[in-house]
């Protein structure tokens, strides 16, 4: 029985110097065999694990990840959410995320620290107020909500940011998602372990795939480091990783996997409630509730697996924060990190069957797809328990490839990939 | 961020140079007969290797010349380096 999370158990545990917590998951040992087995245990491989258990009722499930929970990219990024995407799918896709982000800490009784801060995207150049102004109105005929700012405005509501006319790439507008803004990444692979987990789901650490078992066109199980698991079904869900995967089972899928990098401050008082991205410049900053300042640089432009980026990545994107943010000009930098992102030639993830009968894939998301998380887990997981795509994520579908139906987000997502 | 050695330049940072992704990806020879999925396969398709990879890489901010690398996307170590049109070396 899991014991629920309130204020009480916390005054409980309190008198007990916080010893006697119940673990949030199992440490278990693979069975020889379960019906659905979900390669990563990422925010996203854990969200569709949580799912399959809860809306499927698919309990014979397992999770295996190579290294720790929420060790790769879900503990790397910069926990920006948001949903204002051009595209009619992406939209979808992506609010429907946002949706589940909004009541997310009360469903898995875990304190996701999802706090709708805003998040404000500016334009620099007069293109970029023609695609951003463009995007709010697909937005809004999507249901999704988007204003325009222009230049007093986005000063008005970030003070800090730099309008003035003669700086290199000055500030021409912005718009603004109301409803976006940022979670607690490791809180979010937590919480849908601890669910996952208290719903008969095992999730198997430093359980790392070296091989997918096939039989003609079906997959039959998958070689780990712990041995070999008999299974039907199994989702991969590998990130930067995924090509990895798919070469085991002889696919090749439409990714190349390259270092995308953060960084963060020193820990500061509140200086900046929102989220702004500057697609132009590449610069975005959000701070942090220990109050540092998170800041997003961009991806090397060549394929690495190295979980390292290159150093002027960095100091481009702090040019660009400083000249926006001449506030921040005697900041230092605390820690600095890389992750590696697979991205589309269209910039959309795929949420797809494959050619190979019960092998799923997840991945695609390149650099944005932590705000997805909760999205990404519940359409996958209808995908695998129906061996059908759910309408939402239909159009992300491997076969886009050849059918020429790509949904193009490079820099109609409101920012470079 | 790693030095590379131009096979016209010499040794060089590499932020003067330009990826271009998987080398030795013929260009189809009657492409009207192709398929839509062998079309996918051609321009899509990658194998994304994690390990020693066939390259190639343009010197955008110097020579401005395409040339192949071999090199291990695990730790960022070139193999070897080699002229467009030459035979890629054994691995």
């Amino acid at each position: 029985m899991r014991n629920k999370y309130s204020v009480f158990s916390l005054i409980k545990n309190a008198i007990s110097y916080h010893e006697n917590w119940q673990r949030a998951w199992k440490d278990p040992a693979p069975k020889k065999e379960y019906d659905a087995v979900i390669v990563g245990g990422g925010g996203h491989g854990l969200a569709t694990a949580y799912y399959l258990a809860k809306k499927h009722n698919m309990n014979n499930i397992a999770v295996v990840e190579k290294g720790w929970i929420g060790g790769g990219n879900t503990g790397r990024n910069t926990t920006i959410i948001r949903s204002n995407y051009l595209w009619d799918a992406s939209a979808g896709l992506y609010d429907h995320a946002l949706k589940i982000w909004e009541s997310l800490s009360q469903e898995l009784n875990y304190n996701v620290m999802f706090s709708q801060r805003g998040v404000m995207n500016l334009a620099h150049n007069l293109q970029d107020v023609r695609d951003l102004k463009r995007r709010t109105h697909a937005n809004r005929l999507n249901g999704i909500d988007a204003v325009y700012l222009s230049t007093e405005e986005v000063k008005k509501f970030c003070p800090i940011i730099n309008t003035s006319p003669d700086i290199r790439y000055p500030v021409l507008g912005g718009t603004l998602q109301r409803r976006a803004g940022t979670a607690r990444h490791d809180a979010v692979a937590w919480g849908y372990a601890r669910g996952a987990d208290a719903m008969g789901v095992d999730i198997i650490q430093n359980c790392e795939v070296k091989g997918i078992k096939r039989n003609g066109d079906s997959v039959e199980g998958i070689e780990t480091t712990k041995g070999f698991i008999k299974t039907k079904k199994v989702g991969v869900v590998a990130a930067g990783h995924s090509s990895v995967i798919a070469n085991m089972a002889g696919l090749r899928l439409p990714l190349e996997s390259k270092p995308l990098q953060a960084l963060v401050s020193e820990p500061v008082k509140p200086i900046i409630d929102t989220v702004v991205m500057s697609n132009a410049v590449h610069a975005y900053v959000s701070q942090s509730d220990k109050g540092e300042l998170v800041i997003g640089a961009g991806t090397d432009d060549y394929i690495s697996y190295t979980q390292k980026g290159s150093h002027q990545i960095v100091e481009g994107t702090l040019n660009a924060i400083l000249e926006l943010y001449p506030i921040f000009s005697r900041m230092r930098m605390l820690r600095q990190w890389g992750g590696i992102v697979d991205i589309c030639p269209d910039a959309s993830p795929i949420l797809s069957k494959t050619s190979i009968k019960g092998l799923y894939f997840n991945c695609g998301w390149g650099t944005g797809g932590f705000k997805a998380t909760p999205g990404s887990g519940d359409l996958f997981a209808h995908t695998i328990a129906n061996d059908e795509p759910h309408k939402l994520n239909a159009a992300f579908n491997l076969n886009r490839f050849v059918s020429g139906d790509l949904v193009d987000e490079h820099g109609a997502a409101a920012v470079a990939h | 961020m790693f030095l590379i050695n131009c096979p016209y330049c010499g040794e060089r940072d590499q932020q003067e140079f330009k990826a271009g992704g998987e080398a030795h990806i013929e260009r189809p020879k009657q492409p009207t007969e192709l398929s839509d999925d062998e079309w996918a396969e051609y321009l899509f398709m990658r194998k994304n290797i994690k390990g020693v990879q066939f390259e190639r890489w343009n010197h955008a901010h110097g020579c401005r010349k395409w040339f192949n690398m071999v090199r291990d996307t695990s730790n960022d170590e070139i193999k070897a380096i080699y002229k467009m049109g030459e035979k890629p070396p054994a691995q």
